[in-house]
């Protein structure tokens, strides 16, 4: 059995909807692409996984949203917690381990997390934060709420135990709750075909749990806003649980000690046609949206982005004192008295 | 007071809690209609109905990343996990995520959430139903660890990690649920990280946790006969560790004797044999000398279970060699 793509319904996004889009992804790409940079002038430390080719998964999420929503994403999490308007400044300073940074430096790259912003946290053990989502889609559900968990994670984590606990608790218990899986094509550096058991990580094994098969191009920000509507509107509506497979392509390594050399060079060259913000730029420019207005939103964006890098870069170092904090709810680390 | 025994001050605990505040809920295998495996929560569903009182699936890591989740954004969870045992496959959730959240977000996140689970062994279950795990909890930044010994502790002590803002590992020792002790009547409360001294003597102290606890206890009794005068300290939470009760006796009577159910490796007491060895040195008249079960899988046949946990005679016999 295989699923089959689905095409874009009927993409009457209006036009403030497709330029938020827009912004969206190119202030994500523009990010991206500079903590790149920023690693080459080993002022990133650790390691850190770019999502550079994703971008119109968490924009077409973000947009849908409602503010007091809930994201959960993973590792590969800078543009999902971005999107959600969390302040880029302190995301660069983070990854430059600065005092300044979102987490004063005690999380780093792995594990941005707002919860202002309804950003609940990037999680860098595969699949942990599927049954977490569950459980704050659960808690809005006793509490009446009305909010929605969305989950995003990779097709490698459809291999591990925690996705079908989670999904399987979502369905039973018809948690709010939408779970994104982002296919890049590889779990790490191993082709996600050459280790799973059915073509389509995700959509494939949504029978099993009752659910509809949802397969998309998760490089189509109007496909993903649509999609990103509709499943968060069911589940809104109290209708349950959806497992959305966005098929996608890492355009880097799996993160930064990796070429990603493994991958065939045609393979590389059609998915960066498939650019997705290329792509969407074109659409806009074909749908009458004055060019200037596009570049307007090109440039603002690269500000946005150098003054996030100047303000993280005039960071201090994080500070010791923050080593022995927050463990607890009193601020502190104490284990005994 | 009440006579409660173990099990229903666990299940007292929780009611009382949940009568209190309407974010407190409950899930975990077989909790609801059932009441538990070990019977702790019987009568929970009936009161609190299937919403607040929740069956799941045997799905360990959807119980705690659940909970989690939940206690994230505003309820205040109780997750029962029938085995402690079973920790192992979701300690990605307690040790990984519950443990680490709220530090690796700068505080962003509090955690208040309980996971309960039936812990050690005495009852011929084998090694994969038996463990003493309190000193996996205790190895993780970022988990409270308690442990009860009675009753009236399980259920104050119960109540007061549903009510602490942060995540606690509750232990139950299987072999006690069955017992039966004093509860204070009404509202019970305790505090955490405090220990307590169940007897003073002046020769030697013996610190004990939960099912440890009455065998330490009532081989300080029969040490009297020897002529040895013994002082019996219940740890209660090893998270946080109430050091100053617990150096304060080892400093009374010089000597320091742990009792403990886990295996020996890095157990409990061998933390709290490098902290009287650190800081009370010069009151130490002798060796601290440890009482565990051995560094094996714990066995299944009731005489050879017997002799692996620490027993009242060994305790005595022990005690009474290093102090002669």
């Amino acid at each position: 059995m295989s699923t089959q793509v689905q095409k874009p319904q009927a993409a009457d996004v209006d036009r403030p909807t497709r330029l938020r889009l827009y912004q969206l992804m190119v202030e994500l790409r523009d990010f991206e692409q500079r903590a790149y940079e920023l690693f080459l002038e080993n002022l990133v430390r650790g390691t850190s996984h770019l999502a550079l080719g994703q971008e119109a998964i968490s924009a077409g999420y973000a947009v849908a949203m409602r503010a007091d929503d809930y994201t959960f994403c993973t590792y590969r999490g800078h543009g999902h917690t971005l999107a959600r308007g969390a302040s880029m400044a302190a995301a660069m300073a983070e990854l430059l381990g600065r005092g300044n940074g979102m987490l004063h430096g005690k999380g780093g790259s792995m594990h941005l997390t707002d919860v202002k912003h309804g950003a609940m946290g990037s999680y860098a053990i595969v699949g942990a934060h599927l049954p977490i989502a569950a459980g704050a889609a659960w808690s809005a559900q006793v509490r009446k709420s009305g909010q929605v968990s969305v989950c995003f994670f990779g097709d490698g984590t459809t291999n591990i135990g925690a996705f079908h606990e989670a999904l399987n608790l979502a369905v039973i218990w018809k948690l709010p709750v939408v779970f994104v899986c982002e296919n890049n094509q590889y779990m790490e550096y191993t082709p996600i075909r050459s280790v799973t058991a059915v073509e389509h990580p995700a959509a494939d094994r949504a029978a099993a749990y009752g659910l509809q098969p949802i397969l998309i191009d998760g490089n189509d920000a109007d496909v993903m806003y649509e999609a990103a509507r509709h499943t968060i509107g069911k589940a809104r509506e109290g209708g349950g649980p959806s497992l959305v497979e966005a098929l996608t392509y890492r355009h880097g390594g799996h993160s930064r000690a990796d070429p990603a050399k493994y991958r065939p060079d045609a393979e590389v060259r059609e998915w960066l046609d498939r650019d997705p913000v290329k792509r969407y730029r074109e659409r806009l420019l074909a749908a009458g949206i004055a060019e200037a207005e596009v570049n307007e939103i090109d440039t603002r964006a690269q500000q946005k982005v150098d003054a996030a890098t100047e303000e993280a870069r005039k960071g201090a170092p994080a500070r010791v004192d923050e080593i022995e904090r927050q463990v607890w709810s009193d601020g502190g680390a104490a284990w005994r008295n | 007071m009440a006579e409660l025994s173990f099990r229903e001050a666990i299940a007292a605990a929780i009611a009382q809690e949940m009568a209190r505040d309407p974010m407190v809920y409950f899930i975990g295998e077989d909790v609801g209609a059932a009441g538990g495996v070990f019977k702790a929560t019987v009568g929970l569903f009936e009161r609190f109905g299937p919403e607040r009182v929740r069956d799941t699936p045997i799905s360990e890591q959807a119980i705690i990343g659940a909970a989690m989740g939940a206690a994230m954004t505003g309820l205040r969870p109780v997750a029962e996990i029938m085995f402690s045992d079973f920790l192992a496959t979701c300690w990605d959730m307690v040790a990984n995520q519950v443990a680490k959240t709220r530090y690796m977000t700068d505080g962003q996140v509090s955690l208040p959430l309980v996971i309960r689970t039936a812990n050690g062994g005495g009852t011929r279950f084998g090694a994969q139903h038996s463990q003493s795990l309190e000193n996996w909890g205790m190895s993780v930044p970022g988990l409270k660890v308690v442990a009860p010994s009675t009753p009236a502790d399980a259920m104050g002590l119960l109540a007061a990690a549903i009510r602490d803002p942060d995540p606690v590992l509750f232990f139950e020792q299987k072999s006690l649920y069955g017992v039966k002790g004093e509860v204070p009547e009404g509202e019970h409360v305790d505090r955490l990280g405090s220990a307590k001294v169940l007897r003073s003597g002046k020769d030697c102290t013996i610190v004990a946790l939960a099912a440890m606890v009455p065998r330490a206890l009532r081989a300080a009794e029969k040490l009297e006969d020897l002529d040895i005068d013994a002082t019996a300290v219940d740890v209660r939470s090893l998270v946080p560790l109430d050091t100053r009760t617990i150096l304060g006796e080892i400093v009374k009577t010089g000597r320091l004797f742990t009792v403990e159910e886990n295996p020996r490796l890095c157990g409990w007491g061998a933390e709290i044999a490098s902290i009287a060895a650190d800081e009370c040195f010069d009151d130490l008249d002798g060796p601290i000398v440890r009482i565990t079960t051995p560094h094996v899988p714990l066995p299944a046949a009731d005489v050879l279970e017997d002799v692996a946990m620490p027993s009242v005679e060994r305790i005595i016999e022990t005690v009474r060699k290093s102090m002669r």
